[in-house]
């Protein structure tokens, strides 16, 4: 298992656990952060932090210390 | 039976396109307000539709009902407790896995469901085929497609809400959500317990009260608790539920619920949404390389920045003028048509100057609403906000508390407007309250008259070094607020970053007119008291100026008279005097004179004079009154060639010392904002408590500033 902050940009991986405190984990989940979800690594914003992500077709920005909390299984890079 | 009026409200997630669809329903005929005690915005609008009269109501955008945002307690509370008869959700077709995660809760909530599959147009482009006629059957919810940007579809949407409020529609039926024969059987067994009270289920799904139980929901518990006997034995079962659960799934059951319900929606995606070769080519991505490139991204960022302001304050400038002047007319105009005396005094001097003063602010709100907008409606302003998360985050605020504080340096009134697209209620109060640290355009001539006068060359750094100290003071105060009066975790930064898109003219000008209305509605009721009130300061009593020498006002205010306001009170008969002496006179034993002196004590310490004193209290109307008070109090009986060389002149003669100056423009930096913008913050935190906070810190910290950069700077020998 590898935080979801540890992907670098082109990445993908599958949702394993979201950890984290009640409300924070509930709103992941809710924004679609499901185990067995896939997420793939669009780009870092330009002070790195935070991370823009796509989840379920949609795109959406994490910050990287949140990001921290997604823990995941890495899958085959995007060629590119 | 139906009732007279069908009240029907829209719910849907953010960037759903929700608020374009309420365009095109109500036209102009909307009605925007707060949420009752939130700050949250509240429209709504009254139409007919073939004979019958909607309310619509639009709930504010959420990803969820759970109850943990203002928004999301706002939208339940309104659904649970007002019942609408019928609630559209509005899913954006494109992105149909998650926007269908709110349409689950609210049928849970047993609600009468409409869904419009908005964007169709994109979601067919993008190659996703959607079998509407399915996905109603699956989830017993009538299915109608909309084009929200080219209003297609809306006729059919109301035909259809009519046809729900009368229950004539055939594919509406409750269905359940089923969430495995643990969870189901913990349900039965708080339902059991409800129905022993048969007046529960008649007023609340007893199945949504018992799910929201398992999940822990804190307005759900304190409702239920408030019921005596039977509240406690429902939440004891409750509570025994979740020990169950949280020991067969080793997780939270709130979570293993939302986990079953994507279960549920991926399930009924399968059957629905068929997806034919992905295409290749995303122009919105493509375009989001660009805009938030790591070398590109923040020169461009800083670009569109430049060019809003620009627009907003140049170009703006000029219709500024031209309403300046109108005022001025106007002015005129009322000055010759009515009598002399008081009446015309107070609507020339008191109404039309006062709340002329900030109308004409008006073309300058006009255009950065205009510019919000489209940011916000293209999509640009969540990439601001992706990009200066990491900056802002260091204080303790959102990425998209940016651009208000940046506003904050034109002028703070809009700025504060601005702050509404912040979605978190701390976050925005936090914004407003720092906001005004940000000086604006009217402390300018402030800083310039004070800094020319005292500093000479280095007028440009000391200026600076101002607009720095302010900085310096937001981002101190945003720390200190953030961990006294905003404690606790923040909202997590989850924001979605919607696709880029071409906004409607109509949605634009609407969006704009709607903030600018409420701008001149409220506002000009704080305004036009407020300026009334501070005319009459200045303006009595009456005629002070009477050819006794002595005014019997002074020996009741007990402060020594300065050397130099001594002088120019002595002998000079009553008709030798000049208009602009007889002025300063006037101005001196008014009300507002004489309250200058009284607190000047307080303002001693700081090193100022009676004369800044009233200056300081004047500016509480507009910064840069401050200058036309200091001019009126110093530089009376200036041959009247060059006003502001004489003002400087006086300046430096009545003792004030550099040091004094650079406290005096601290203080101008710090201290309660203008009128205008007080009346913004009332209007957009909805609560006088924190209008009353944001003056008096705004007053606190401006004393403890000049303070300690009066008295400081004395011990280090700079006075």
């Amino acid at each position: 298992m590898i935080p979801l902050s540890a992907f670098k940009q082109g990445e993908r991986g599958v949702i394993i656990k979201v950890q984290g405190s009640g409300a924070f984990r509930k709103r992941l989940q809710e924004m679609g952060f499901i185990k067995g979800t896939e997420v793939f690594v669009e780009k870092y914003a330009p002070l790195r932090d935070p991370v823009e992500l796509v989840v379920k077709g949609y795109h959406v920005s994490v910050r990287v210390e949140e990001a921290a909390q997604v823990l995941m299984e890495r899958q085959g890079q995007e060629a590119k | 039976m139906i009732k007279e009026t069908i009240t029907v409200a829209l719910a849907g997630n953010p960037n759903s396109g929700k608020t374009t669809i309420f365009n095109h329903i109500t036209g102009t005929r909307q009605h925007v307000g707060n949420w009752p005690g939130v700050t949250v915005e509240k429209k709504e609008g009254l139409i007919q539709h073939n004979g019958h009269r909607l309310r619509v109501v639009d709930l504010p955008g959420t990803y969820s009902l759970t109850a943990y945002s203002v928004e999301e307690i706002v939208a339940r509370r309104f659904l649970v407790d007002d019942k609408p008869d019928v609630v559209v959700d509005i899913v954006d077709a494109s992105n149909l896995e998650r926007n269908l995660y709110l349409a689950t809760q609210l049928i849970e909530l047993g609600v009468k469901l409409i869904l419009a599959l908005n964007m169709a147009d994109v979601a067919e482009s993008r190659g996703h085929h959607i079998a509407a006629d399915r996905l109603g059957t699956l989830l017993g919810v009538p299915v109608v497609f909309t084009v929200g940007t080219k209003n297609q579809g809306i006729k059919e949407l109301l035909d259809k809400v009519v046809e729900v409020a009368e229950d004539r529609d055939t594919v509406s039926r409750h269905i359940h959500i089923a969430y495995g024969h643990e969870l189901e059987k913990e349900i039965k067994k708080i339902q059991d317990i409800i129905w022993q009270d048969p007046s529960i289920g008649r007023r609340y799904s007893t199945r949504w009260l018992a799910v929201k139980l398992l999940e822990n929901d804190g307005a759900v518990k304190e409702g239920v608790g408030a019921l005596g006997g039977i509240g406690g034995r429902i939440l004891a079962q409750a509570e025994a539920g979740r020990a169950r659960l949280a020991q067969i799934y080793q997780d939270d059951t709130e979570m293993v619920l939302t986990d079953q319900r994507y279960g549920f929606i991926s399930g009924a995606l399968k059957e629905v949404l068929r997806v034919s070769a992905e295409s290749k080519f995303d122009l919105s991505r493509q375009v989001d390389l660009l805009l938030t490139n790591r070398l590109l991204g923040f020169p461009i960022f800083i670009f569109f920045i430049w060019a809003m302001f620009q627009l907003t304050f140049t170009v703006g400038a000029y219709p500024m003028a031209w309403l300046d002047a109108g005022v001025g007319w106007l002015g005129g105009l009322a000055a010759r048509a009515l009598p002399e005396g008081l009446f015309r005094d107070l609507v020339v001097d008191g109404v039309i100057a006062g709340v002329g003063s900030v109308i004409i602010f008006l073309p300058n709100i006009l255009l950065l609403f205009f510019c919000i907008a489209l940011f916000e409606d293209t999509g640009y302003l969540a990439r601001a906000a992706f990009i200066m998360d990491r900056v802002m985050h260091l204080i303790g605020l959102h990425g998209k508390s940016f651009i208000p504080l940046l506003m904050g340096f034109g002028c703070n009134a809009p700025a504060i407007m601005a702050a509404r697209t912040l979605e978190s209620e701390r976050d925005r109060i936090l914004t407003i309250l720092i906001n005004p640290l940000m000086s604006c355009s009217a402390r300018l001539p402030v800083y310039v008259l004070l800094a020319g006068t005292f500093f000479g060359a280095g007028a440009g750094n000391v200026i600076f070094s101002i607009y720095v100290l302010g900085i310096a003071l937001a981002v101190a105060m945003g720390k200190l607020f953030r961990l006294t009066l905003f404690r606790g975790e923040s909202a997590p930064f989850v924001m979605e970053l919607p696709p880029y898109r071409v906004p409607t003219l109509k949605s634009l000008l609407i969006h704009m007119w709607d903030r600018s209305v409420i701008f001149l509605r409220k506002m000009g009721g704080v305004i036009l008291v407020g300026s009334m009130v501070v005319w009459f300061l200045g303006a009595f009593p009456r005629h002070p100026v009477a050819p006794a020498l002595e005014p019997a006002g002074r020996s009741q205010t007990a402060l020594t008279p300065s050397p130099a306001e001594l002088s120019s009170a002595r002998p000079r008969s009553g008709h030798e005097m000049e208009a602009s002496e007889r002025e300063k006179l006037r101005l001196e034993r008014s009300y507002l004179g004489r309250l200058g002196r009284v607190i000047q004590p307080i303002f001693a310490p700081l090193g100022f004079d009676w004369q800044t004193s009233v200056a300081v209290l004047s500016g509480f109307v507009a910064k840069e009154i401050v200058v036309s008070t200091l001019g009126v109090l110093y530089a009376a009986g200036s041959d009247g060639n060059d006003e502001n060389e004489a003002l400087r002149r006086a300046l430096r003669a009545s003792g004030m010392t550099p040091l004094a100056a650079y406290a005096l423009m601290a203080f101008v930096l710090t201290y309660v904002p203008c009128l205008a913008t007080v009346g913004a913050i009332r209007r957009e935190t909805n609560s006088s408590k924190w209008t009353a906070f944001s003056i008096a810190y705004t007053l606190t910290l401006a004393w403890v500033v000049a303070f300690v950069i009066y008295q400081g700077g004395r011990l280090v020998g700079l006075g």
